[in-house]
């Protein structure tokens, strides 16, 4: 690791030695990661390297084989992932993942109930309820969809669904956010909106960013680990991935590897 | 009234008047016979409501939901059996009964998804079914007669009175649409319906869906059992053949043919599908030759159910 | 407790688990490449019955009736499939219940038009007929013997094709993974006819060969649908050897159960209590036995590879 040293109270998250392993596949193979209070720490890595599967395995989606996770220094490997949520770990998906049939307002007042506790309340209609409503206008308004609330999530369009899907997390009042490709599928001017956005929310939230999109990942990160069959190959600043030369072997080549299979 | 130029809702509220007046209006035509039907419908549009609550804003296939009618049903039964005819009683262990078995049942086959479900909710009541077949000393499949309906003790108010066994499951039915409304709506019924929609995320922002599912589980499964006890009271009459897989199958059905997740659907569902079922029973001894098809070709072709067919085409969208 | 009785209710429930492991088979095959769930295979079972009892009576001769009753499921089976099912892949499990719950009223109503309401017997071949000593002084009808025998057949013919064949293969590629099967030029729809009919003449064997003992009737198919359902959810959907493990299990303590469960009781009831409960409880025997492995394994016995 060629990383600056950290004390320990500046570690937001630490990944130590995860292990998962999809039937002969090891998605994730004895990976240990470290992510600074406050930075964005983008994961990049080609096609298959276990990006999602390690997003999964942070959140509580996916059961880890071997290896811990620890969360503000509280090992959090065995809990659920709703508890994790509540712990302050919030993720987005890949697969934009809103409740299609609910307007953008409705999907941000589930989380915004959500962690004002138990959900066990069968008789005052939420259509009316300030409590949600205010707060989930909110976030609304911090990712711009402020004027599309009261719009069915499934009618937006991608980049909304995608700034939506940003905006879901961030209602469940985090201190990490877990972002898997949230650029993934977007057109130029959006992925800049996008890119806007997530600087906008630097230094309110610790990010863990999965990313294909390079200019963006070389906009936002403070640091970087590259994965390749599920293993960190290198971690360190944008400047150091960019002139490692085992990055440049590896993943590079795999990148020129990948287009030119795209082309034949 | 802007509502009712919506031909679903113009036809759901047809249904209701239909419901309010029958009692006089056919006796007044010459078909008193339509008073029994008309209350039989609406004890199964109670039970097809209870349904939609799970299956329609939950997604929760449940195949084996009318096992709750019988055990609703079996309690009335059981303890006009023993001679306890008192409401006050019977109401109350039967609702128990089907809120304990409804969290057992619910406990295990929510540990599943997907076929699992389907298939375990219907073996579940099954054994429920094979159960009541098997006790003999309460008549096995002939089932046991009810001589008396459930007594409330209340001067003026008595069960024994058509009359007000009709309106008084007419009460029960607006009360639990009314009640259904309320959930649906709520914040629990948010969880509900979110979790349909997409359970994995309704867990990635923090809420364990689990045991929300349970709950509206043992709520669909109470209601139900309301219906049940209702059925034994109209009918006075129980048998294991009112938990039988296929009655499971009719409520789907009636959920579908209505329109899932629509607040009347269940109702208007209840109503199409047994006033279908008693016209075609008029015509031929083997209805079913035709009902069966008639249900396939629903399902291929009519998925929105009346809800869908009867609104207007820009609502569906 | 007689040793008699308890081989030969052993054997009774060894062969009630191999008609539902015939029934099972063809349910988790169908389960479990075409993610259908069909009620309707219960009258499937029916039909065998039917159509092979008519076949045995109209050419007298069992062995006859039964071989002619093969092609005429199969046929029947792919009918089914091409005119109804076809058409119900693409959609959610709620339309299977439903569209399937419908051809369950049609095949019901057709057969009642048919063959009338009373049910067809079938006669018992007679070369079949009597019973056998097989050993420890106990002797057991010969035709029981044969089912348990065409039953292992059966299992091991099934295990012959799915491992051992090109089919099975393909049959195998489709259970784990059907875009994997498409891609690798598996003529799908074809695939699936193939399948559908051969669980249609798995479940015709397995209501013709139980007709002689019962007899073909109306819903036949039903009881014994929802106790393959329970095998199936034991086994582990797509299973065949988790399908005949659980169903030997499910026969057997089925029957054992309803045999001996009021025995077993006295042990610690008082009479009347124990001969009153004991037929309650052993009717929800199995159903017990499939909560407890659910609740250990949820996905059954033998779960399907590569479903998480």
């Amino acid at each position: 690791m060629n990383s600056a040293p950290h004390t320990r109270g500046d570690i937001a998250l630490s990944v130590d030695r995860l292990r998962k392993a999809f039937g002969g596949l090891t998605a994730t193979d004895d990976l240990s990661l470290e992510v600074a209070r406050g930075e964005i720490h983008a994961v990049i890595g080609p096609n298959g390297a276990g990006k999602t599967t390690l997003v999964n395995l942070l959140s509580g989606l996916t059961r880890p084989d071997a290896g811990r996770v620890l969360f503000a220094g509280r090992d959090i490997t065995r809990l659920a992932a709703p508890a994790r949520v509540r712990a302050g770990l919030a993720r987005s998906f890949q697969i934009t993942s809103v409740f299609r049939d609910f307007t953008a307002l409705e999907n941000i007042m589930l989380p915004v109930q959500a962690r004002q506790g138990h959900s066990f309340r069968f008789w005052r209609p939420i259509a009316g309820d300030g409590s949600l409503r205010g707060p989930a206008m909110e976030i609304l308004a911090r990712v711009g969809l402020a004027g599309r609330a009261d719009i069915v999530a499934g009618n937006l369009a991608h980049g909304e669904q995608r700034q939506l899907e940003i905006a879901v997390a961030l209602a469940t009042a985090p201190a990490f956010l877990l972002l898997d490709e949230p650029i993934a599928g977007m057109g130029l001017e959006e992925s800049q909106g996008m890119v806007a956005l997530l600087q906008a929310l630097k230094g309110d939230f610790t990010m863990l960013l999965i990313e294909h999109d390079m200019d963006a990942v070389f906009a936002l990160a403070d640091r970087i680990t590259v994965l390749v069959y599920g293993k960190a190959i290198a971690t360190g600043t944008p400047e150091q991935i960019r002139n490692d030369p085992a990055v440049q072997a590896a993943y590079l080549g795999e990148e020129a590897r990948d287009m030119a299979g795209e082309g034949a | 009234m802007t509502a009712l130029r919506n031909p679903a809702n113009a036809f759901t509220a047809i249904v209701l008047v239909l419901f309010a007046i029958v009692p006089f209006a056919a006796p007044a035509i010459g078909e008193p016979f339509y008073v029994i039907v008309f209350a039989r419908i609406m004890v199964w549009a109670i039970a097809a409501v209870s349904l939609n609550l799970i299956m329609g804003y939950g997604g929760l296939i449940s195949f084996g939901h009318a096992v709750y009618l019988g055990i609703g049903g079996y309690t009335v039964g059981i303890l006009a059996f023993h001679g306890i005819n008192s409401a006050w009683v019977q109401w109350p262990v039967a609702i128990g009964l089907c809120a304990a078995i409804s969290a057992v049942f619910g406990a295990i086959s929510l540990r599943t998804r997907g076929v699992y479900f389907i298939m375990i909710t219907l073996a579940l009541a099954q054994m429920i079914f094979f159960l009541s077949v098997s006790a003999e000393y309460y008549g096995s499949d002939d089932g046991l007669n009810i001589f008396q309906r459930s007594d409330f003790g209340v001067p003026g108010f008595s069960l024994e009175d058509n009359l007000t066994m009709y309106y008084t499951i007419l009460a029960l039915l607006l009360g639990c649409v009314f009640v259904s409304w309320r959930l649906v709506n709520s914040r629990f019924g948010a969880v509900i319906r979110a979790a349909k929609s997409n359970n994995t995320r309704v867990l990635a922002v923090g809420v364990s869906t689990f045991r929300y599912r349970l709950t509206a589980f043992v709520f669909a499964g109470v209601m139900c059992g309301i219906a049940g006890l209702l059925q034994a009271n109209l009918e006075r009459f129980v048998s294991p053949d009112m938990m039988n897989w296929p009655r499971s199958g009719e409520l789907i059905f009636m959920v579908v043919l209505g329109g899932m997740s629509t607040l009347f659907g269940p109702v208007t569902g209840a109503f199409v599908f047994l006033m279908l079922s008693e016209i075609l029973a008029g015509i031929t001894i083997h209805w079913h030759i035709i009902f069966g098809p008639f249900l396939v070709l629903v399902v291929l072709f009519a998925r929105g159910g009346i809800a869908g067919l009867l609104s207007p085409r820009s609502a569906r969208e | 407790m007689d040793y008699v009785l308890l081989v030969e209710q052993f054997l009774n429930g060894f062969q009630l688990g191999i008609i539902l492991f015939l029934m099972a088979a063809g349910l988790t095959l169908v389960f479990g490449i075409m993610d259908l769930v069909n009620l309707a295979h219960g009258s499937l079972f029916m039909i065998g019955a039917f159509v092979g009892g008519t076949l045995v009576i109209v050419t007298d001769s069992f062995l006859l009736g039964f071989l002619l009753m093969i092609p005429a499921m199969l046929v029947i089976g792919i009918a089914v499939e091409l005119v109804a099912l076809r058409t119900l892949y693409p959609r959610d499990h709620l339309d299977h219940v439903l569209a399937t719950f419908g051809l369950i009223l049609f095949f019901n109503e057709a057969t009642r038009l048919t063959w009338g309401p009373e049910g067809l017997i079938v006669p018992l071949p007679a070369f079949l007929d009597g019973s056998v000593a097989i050993g420890l002084g106990i002797t057991y009808p010969v035709y029981r013997l044969v089912i348990i025998a065409l039953g292992l057949a059966v299992a091991f013919g099934l295990w012959v094709l799915v491992a051992r064949t090109r089919i099975g293969m393909l049959i195998r590629a489709g259970a784990s993974n059907r875009t994997m099967a498409g891609a690798l030029g598996v003529n799908i729809p074809v695939l699936f006819s193939i399948v559908f009919g051969i669980g249609a003449v798995l479940a015709g064997v397995a209501g013709l060969i139980i007709t002689p003992i019962t007899q073909a009737a109306i819903g036949m198919g039903e009881d014994v649908l929802i106790l393959a359902f329970v095998v199936i959810v034991i086994g582990g959907i797509g299973s065949i050897r988790g399908a005949f493990i659980a169903a030997i299990l499910t026969g057997v303590i089925d029957t054992m159960g309803r045999s001996f469960l009021d025995v077993f009781l006295l042990l610690f009831l008082p009479e009347n209590a124990a001969e009153s409960a004991g037929p309650a409880l052993s009717s929800m025997l199995i159903y017990v036995l499939m909560a407890a492995i659910l609740f250990f394994r949820p996905q059954g016995l033998f779960p399907p590879r590569g479903a998480g």
